[in-house]
């Protein structure tokens, strides 16, 4: 499983990588989890629905994260607002 | 008379331009080496192109592994990202009452699929505050992957975080209208090229 986070000016970088049935990286990856939701990251696994469709699922606790996930997405949350008008 | 004053007058004329020129390149000079100093100023600290275009790269990337072929396709020929509406009685699908069209820095504008009719804009922003590189702003794909995300995860969520507003507000709704004939137009193409 990879933990990635967008970030302006480079793209999505890689926060940590590792095998969920190991245990140690388990915790690796759960320590760099709660460490970008204290930062106020929202956390997404990108998903396949019945029929081919994509989704995505957000989730608050790394044990939401299905086990079988290949990667967690971060990105700051949504907040109200926009950059000004460029009609 | 006449022509001595007229003569004297061209004299002085250019005897001033001779005393005044060495003041004027000056002048001249320090006013272009102004405008370039604050055309330098003007750009964000730090900014680098190429950085800009090497994470819209990975965005792109990015955004293309998370979604359909279908979509990653219309994103790329047309600029922008429909998510089908998951909250009616009909599901999200091509069956859905609204739909939404995602634009990378831009609010998310809601319709009727079936009309055209313009319903919402949901502006709505992912600033990251660390700004790594001097600035809050994600690179164009990673905003609308975002949007993605958190539409297709939780709708009703985003759409409460979102600023709602009528259509016009930011986005020019002839734009719209525009882009919903260019969507219908490249999936009537897509479908023709798949049933030849």
């Amino acid at each position: 499983m990879k933990l990635l986070r967008m970030k302006p000016g480079h793209g999505e970088i890689v926060l940590a990588e590792g095998d969920v049935a190991v245990p140690e990286q388990e915790r690796e990856l759960i320590e760099a989890f709660r460490r970008e939701l204290d930062q106020g990251m929202w956390a997404a696994v990108p998903t396949r629905a019945p029929g081919g469709r994509r989704e995505a699922e957000l989730v608050k606790s790394f044990a939401e994260v299905p086990r079988d996930a290949e990667r967690v997405i971060f990105f700051p949350r949504a907040a109200g607002g926009a950059p000004p008008a460029t009609r | 008379m006449g022509l001595a004053l007229g003569t004297a007058a061209v004299v002085l004329v250019v005897l001033l331009w001779e005393l005044a020129r060495p003041t004027l390149k000056r002048g001249l000079a320090g006013g272009l080496e102004l405008w370039a100093a604050h055309r330098r100023g003007s750009a964000p600290a730090g900014y680098d192109p190429g950085r800009e275009r090497r994470a819209e790269q990975r965005a792109r990337s990015l955004l293309r592994s998370c979604v359909t072929e279908h979509d990653w396709a219309m994103y790329r020929d047309l600029g922008f990202l429909r998510v089908w509406g998951g909250l009616g009685d009909s599901g999200r699908g091509a069956d859905a009452a609204y739909a939404y069209l995602i634009y990378p820095h831009k609010p998310i504008v809601a319709y009727v699929p079936e009309t055209g009719e313009l319903l919402n804009e949901y502006c709505v922003a992912f600033p990251d505050h660390s700004k790594p590189y001097g600035s809050s702003r994600l690179p164009d794909s990673d905003d609308v992957l975002a949007k993605w995300m958190a539409l297709t995860a939780d709708e009703r969520r985003l759409v409460g975080e979102a600023n709602m507003h009528l259509p016009g507000r930011q986005v020019d709704p002839d734009r719209v209208r525009r882009d919903l004939v260019r969507l219908g137009r490249w999936e009537r193409e897509r479908d023709n090229v798949r049933a030849a």
